[in-house]
C-alpha cells in the first residue's frame, strides 16, 4: 500500500517535471549565440580583449536583445594567439554549444584557422581585429566577413601617402613571418607603382626587444623612408629606438604600416609625433564617432580601438541581416549582409563584397605634436580619406576561389 | 645570391658601430645574468622569476614617476630597494622551503611566481607598454663619426660595467664574499663560526633581485615598460648563464658582454638568425664544455 503510494507520487512528480520542462522549452527558445574569440591576455589583448566583448554586448543591447523571436547570447574565449587552440574552441562552440557566429579574431593565423572551421559548417566569422588580406584572398569563405581593415588597405593608405609627400626611397624593417612579408610586399608594390624605389630591407625576428642594430642599417641605407612592416610591441619599440638614435632628427622618415591608437598611447606623443598611419576608425573624427566612443567608455572605461568599434558594427549588421533574412542559416544570413548597405557611426554606405571584404572608407592620420593635443587621447589629425573603392585589393587581383574570373 | 647578402657586407665603421650596439645589449645580459648567477651560485635556486622582477623594477620606476613625481635618478636607487625588499619577502615566504629539494621544484616555484606577478600587472596595465622618457641630462647623443651614439646608451654601458665589476669584487675579493662562498660549500660549518647563514642567504637573494630591478630601471627608457618585457629576455639570459657556467660570477659577466657582441654581429650578417644565435652557441658550449666556459664544477 505504502509502496504503491510512493510510486504514484514519484510518477506524478516525474510527469510534473516533464510538463514543466516542456513549458520552459516553449517559453525560452534556443538563443542565438555569438562568440567573441580573441587574445584576452597577451600581446594583442589591448586591441580587442574584453573590450570587444563589451562592444558585442552593446550591439546586442542596441538591437533589442532578440532576433527571430529568440534571445541573443554573447559568450567569449581566449585563443592565446594559437591557431590550434582557436580552432579547437571553434569546433566546440559550433558542434556542442550551438554558436552561430564568431567575432573579432585578431592574429591572422588564428583567424584563418577559425574561418576554415566555420566554413566547413556553414557558420559565420566576423573578423574585426585580424589583419591579413589573405582572409579574403586565398583563404576566403562564403560565410567569412572581414570587417574592419586589412594589411593591404593599411599598407596602401600609408605607403602611397608617404610617396606622394616625396618619400620615394624606402628601407623596410620587416617582422620575419608571413604577416610581415605580406605587409612589406604590399607596400613595396605601392611604392614602386608610384615611382619610388626600395633600397633594402632587413628581416627582424618576431618579438625583438632591441632594434638598434637594424635601425643603424636603415640609417646607413640613406633611404628617405623607413617602412615598419611589423606590429604591436615590435612597432612601438622600433619607433621609440629610432627617436633615440636620431633617425627622424637626421631627416629620415618613419612609416608605421600597422599602427593603432593604443600603440601611439604607449609611445607617447613626444616620440610618435609626425607619424603617418592608416586606421578604419578614430574616436574623435565626428559627432557620431565621439558619441559612440563615449557610450563605450561608460561601459568599458577605455577609449575604443578601431577593432572594438568594428566588432560593434559587425555584430549589428549581422543581426540586422538575420532579421531581414528570417533565418539563422549562415550562408543565407551572409548573403543578406551582402545585399544590405552598411551604415553605422563609423561606416557610411559600406558594402560587403563577394570575397568577404567589407568596403568602407579608410583614413590617413598624422600623429599630433604634444602641444597640439588638448585632452586625453587627442592624438590624430586627419589628413585624407581613402575612398572605399581605392582602399582594398581589387577583385581583378584576387586569389579568392569564390571569385569567377572572366 | 640570397637577398640578405646585399645588405650584409658592411664597411669597417659600420661594423664597429654594430659592435658597440652589441656591447650595449650585452650590458643588460650581463646585469641580469649576474643576478641569476649570484642566486644560483649561493642559493642553488634556478630563479625563473628573474624576468618578472626585472619587469617590476621598470614598473617601479614608472609608478614612482607617475604617482610621486620621482624621476629617473632617485629611481635607480629606490626601485632596486623596493623590489629587493619584495624579493626578500618572496624568499622568506616561499623560496626557502625548496632549498633542499631537487632543482626542479625551485624552478617550478619561481616560474609560477613569475606568472602570477606578470598576470597581476597585465590585469592592471594591459599588455601594451607604458612610455618612460630618457632623463633630460642624458638625452641627445654624440656623433662618433662612424655612428650616432645616444648618450643614454653610453651611460648604460658604463653603469653596467661598474656594477658588474663591483659585484664581482664583492663576492670574489672581500671577506663578506668569502663567507658567502664558504656558506654555499658547507653551511653547517659556517654557521658554527657564528655566522647567520639563513639571513645571509635571504639578503643574497634580495641582492640578486635588486640587480634585476636595476636592469629594469635602466631598460625602461629604451624599451617600453610592459608586463611582458621580462618573458622573452629571461630565456636568453638563462642561455648566457649556462654558457658562462652556472653560478660563475665572472662567467655571467664575460658571457653577457660577449654574447651581446656576437648577437650584434649576427644581426648584420644574418639577421633572421639573431634570435637563435645564442642558443646555437649554448648547444655547442654544452657539447664541448658541459660545465660552461667558466664553470667550476663538472
Amino acid at each position: 500500500m505504502k509502496a504503491k503510494f510512493i510510486l504514484a507520487v514519484a510518477a506524478a512528480a516525474a510527469l510534473g517535471m516533464a510538463t514543466a520542462s516542456g513549458a520552459s522549452a516553449q517559453g525560452a527558445p534556443k538563443p542565438i549565440k555569438i562568440g567573441v574569440m580573441n587574445d584576452m591576455s597577451s600581446v594583442y589583448s589591448y586591441l580587442g580583449g574584453m573590450g570587444s566583448v563589451a562592444a558585442a554586448k552593446m550591439a546586442v543591447k542596441d538591437f533589442g536583445g532578440k532576433v527571430l523571436g529568440r534571445p541573443i547570447e554573447v559568450i567569449f574565449a581566449d585563443h592565446q594567439n594559437k591557431p590550434d587552440i582557436g580552432a579547437g574552441i571553434a569546433r566546440q562552440w559550433f558542434d556542442e554549444q550551438g554558436v552561430d557566429a564568431i567575432v573579432d579574431l585578431p592574429t591572422s593565423s588564428v583567424a584563418i584557422a577559425v574561418q576554415q572551421v566555420a566554413k566547413e559548417r556553414g557558420k559565420v566569422t566576423l573578423i574585426s581585429n585580424g589583419g591579413s588580406s589573405e582572409l579574403t584572398g586565398k583563404f576566403c569563405s562564403p560565410t567569412g566577413v572581414h570587417w574592419t581593415y586589412d594589411t593591404y588597405a593599411m599598407a596602401h593608405g600609408t605607403g602611397s601617402a608617404v610617396v606622394k609627400q616625396g618619400g620615394n626611397t624606402w628601407f623596410f624593417l620587416t617582422a620575419d613571418y608571413a604577416f610581415g612579408h605580406a605587409l612589406q610586399d604590399d607596400t613595396a608594390a605601392v611604392v614602386k607603382a608610384a615611382g619610388g624605389t626600395v633600397v633594402g630591407s632587413v628581416n627582424v625576428p618576431l618579438n625583438n626587444a632591441d632594434f638598434s642594430s637594424f635601425l643603424l642599417q636603415a640609417q646607413q641605407s640613406k633611404a628617405k623612408v623607413i617602412g615598419l612592416a611589423n606590429a604591436g610591441g615590435d612597432t612601438v619599440n622600433s619607433i621609440k629606438q629610432a627617436a633615440e638614435f636620431g633617425i627622424v632628427a637626421g631627416g629620415q622618415r618613419l612609416a608605421g604600416l600597422l599602427v593603432f591608437i593604443m600603440d601611439v598611447d604607449a609611445l607617447g606623443l613626444k616620440t610618435a609625433q609626425g607619424l603617418l598611419l592608416t586606421e578604419a576608425y578614430y574616436w574623435d573624427q565626428n559627432d557620431a564617432t565621439r558619441a559612440w566612443a563615449k557610450r563605450f567608455q561608460a561601459v568599458y572605461g577605455k577609449i575604443p580601438t578601431s577593432g572594438q568599434a568594428g566588432v560593434y558594427g559587425a555584430v549589428s549588421h549581422y543581426l540586422k541581416a538575420m532579421a531581414a533574412a528570417g533565418t539563422d542559416d549562415g550562408i543565407k544570413v551572409v548573403a543578406k549582409m551582402r545585399e544590405l548597405p552598411i551604415n553605422d557611426f563609423m561606416t557610411k554606405n559600406g558594402k560587403l563584397r563577394e570575397d568577404g571584404r567589407v568596403l568602407r572608407d579608410m583614413y590617413l592620420f598624422e600623429v599630433k605634436k604634444p602641444e597640439e593635443s588638448k585632452y586625453p587621447f587627442d592624438y590624430y589629425k586627419q589628413l585624407a580619406v581613402i575612398p572605399a573603392a581605392q582602399a582594398y585589393r581589387p577583385l581583378s587581383e584576387s586569389e579568392c576561389p569564390l571569385i569567377k574570373k572572366n | 645570391m640570397p637577398e640578405w647578402m646585399h645588405i650584409a657586407v658592411p664597411s669597417a665603421p659600420a661594423l664597429f658601430a654594430q659592435l658597440l650596439i652589441g656591447l650595449i645589449n650585452g650590458s643588460f645580459y650581463a646585469l641580469l645574468s649576474l643576478g641569476l648567477a649570484v642566486i644560483f651560485g649561493l642559493l642553488n635556486i634556478i630563479n625563473f622569476a628573474h624576468g618578472a622582477l626585472y619587469m617590476l623594477g621598470a614598473f617601479c620606476a614608472y609608478l614612482l614617476l607617475n604617482y610621486f613625481g620621482i624621476g629617473y635618478w632617485p629611481s635607480l636607487l629606490l626601485a632596486p630597494l623596493a623590489v629587493g625588499a619584495f624579493g626578500i619577502l618572496l624568499e622568506r615566504c616561499f623560496i626557502r622551503w625548496v632549498y633542499r629539494l631537487d632543482h626542479l621544484y625551485g624552478l617550478l616555484l619561481t616560474f609560477g611566481l613569475a606568472l602570477i606577478v606578470q598576470g597581476v600587472f597585465r590585469q592592471f596595465y594591459g599588455a601594451s607598454g607604458k612610455p618612460y622618457s630618457i632623463p633630460e641630462a642624458l638625452s641627445g647623443g654624440q656623433n662618433l663619426g662612424f655612428m650616432f651614439l645616444p648618450n643614454y646608451r653610453a651611460w648604460v654601458i658604463v653603469a653596467s660595467a661598474a656594477v658588474c665589476f663591483g659585484t664581482w669584487f664583492l663576492i670574489e675579493r672581500t671577506r663578506l664574499g668569502a663567507n658567502l662562498r664558504a656558506a654555499t660549500e658547507n653551511p653547517a660549518l659556517v654557521q658554527a663560526f657564528g655566522i647567520n647563514v639563513p639571513r645571509m642567504v635571504t639578503l643574497t637573494y634580495g641582492f640578486g633581485v635588486a640587480l634585476a630591478a636595476l636592469a629594469g630601471v635602466m631598460a625602461a627608457p629604451i624599451y617600453q615598460v610592459s608586463p611582458l618585457m621580462g618573458t622573452n629576455l629571461i630565456i636568453v639570459v638563462f642561455a648566457v648563464v649556462v654558457i658562462g657556467g652556472m653560478g660563475s660570477i665572472l662567467g655571467a659577466i664575460v658571457g653577457g658582454f660577449a654574447l651581446g657582441i656576437i648577437e650584434g654581429l649576427t644581426k648584420v650578417f644574418y639577421p633572421e638568425a639573431s634570435a637563435t644565435a645564442i642558443f646555437v652557441i649554448m648547444a655547442i658550449v654544452l657539447l664541448v664544455k658541459p660545465a660552461g666556459l667558466f664553470g667550476r664544477r663538472a
